[in-house]
């Protein structure tokens, strides 16, 4: 490899599209119309401080308070936004609840619409083609591919995230977990629980 | 979907420094008000369709191009920024690159 080469004697190529990235980023703040320290702040956002652990806190608040998991269900946007959890892409959140009848499985066809405030930035497999494609056309086949078996009599409802509507899964409360606190119940809720494409933890 | 025993293993944000870069970019234009969401999501869909007719696209790099195409194109076709300008500006990135001694920091020339 060229670049592990000390006696080597230019700087390391970045690829191509990141000099082209370089090169819009340089244009527009020439131009005025963006502030590198503007995009440093978003990326510092999205890459240390949202993340799924917020979505956690609202699927185990749901668990524990019936009424807060009713409210939840009729209009999430404006009870997660009073959580702090509101913003770019949360603009409508709708959120589906799991139960021994349905299970419910979250994608974008159109590109990779996802409720960043409450999940951050989506997965690589999230935004391929393969995901978009096939958990429409085969989403207990993708679902097993994830490790998640469900019983025959549970219809799986998959819904295409959009533009305008985000949903979060609000997954099924484990079994063996009365009693707990939300800290330790938030603990269990997995981002994938959350798309659909996994299962909370089951408490040790 | 083939590396599921995976899936709970922390993963980066973003697996490449310039995902994290085009990412930010367009936030930052979105909410300066050049253009909505909706309005990127539509085209964004459209470079994907595109993109992905001839091979299965990945969610990594594969993405990110199309994510980079679409900000171009919003770019160029709004006038704000020009295809000459781009590449010469990109030329000058990697003259920078090229020219600048392993190890230092990397700038463009000032003008």
């Amino acid at each position: 490899m060229p670049h592990d080469d000390p006696d080597h004697p230019h700087a390391l190529l970045p690829p191509e599209p990141a000099l082209r990235v370089k090169a819009l980023e340089t244009i527009l703040t020439r131009k005025g119309l963006i502030d590198p320290a503007a995009l440093d702040e978003i990326i510092d956002t999205y890459q240390n401080r949202i993340g799924p652990q917020n979505g956690a806190r609202v699927v185990a608040k749901a668990w524990a308070d019936p009424a807060f998991k009713a409210a939840l269900l009729k209009d999430a946007t404006p009870l997660v936004a009073d959580l702090g959890y509101y913003g770019r892409q949360g603009e409508h959140m709708v959120v589906v609840e799991n139960t021994p009848q349905q299970h419910n499985m979250v994608v974008c066809t159109l590109c990779s619409c996802y409720p960043w405030p409450l999940l951050g930035i989506p997965p690589g497999w999230y935004k391929s083609d393969a995901y978009r494609a096939r958990a429409v056309r085969e989403p207990r086949k993708v679902l097993a591919e994830f490790g998640v078996h469900l019983p025959p009599e549970t219809a799986v409802r998959v819904w295409d995230s959009t533009a305008e509507i985000r949903y979060l899964v609000l997954p099924m409360r484990p079994a063996g977990t009365e009693g707990m606190s939300e800290d330790e119940l938030a603990a269990l809720v997995t981002r994938d629980s959350m798309i659909g494409t996994g299962l909370p933890k089951v408490p040790a | 979907m083939s590396s599921c025993a995976t899936h709970s293993a922390p993963e980066p944000v973003f697996e490449q420094p310039w995902h994290a870069q085009v990412f930010a970019l367009t936030v930052a234009l979105n909410e300066a008000g050049r253009f909505d969401w909706p309005d990127w999501t539509r085209r964004f869909s459209q470079t994907l369709r595109r993109n992905g007719l001839s091979r299965e696209l990945d969610g990594g790099d594969d993405y990110f191009n199309a994510w980079l195409e679409t900000l171009e194109e919003i770019l160029v076709s709004g006038g704000t920024a020009e295809p000459a300008e781009v590449a010469a500006m990109r030329d000058a990135w990697e003259a920078a690159y090229l020219t600048t001694p392993h190890g230092e920091p990397v700038r463009l020339p000032q003008g």
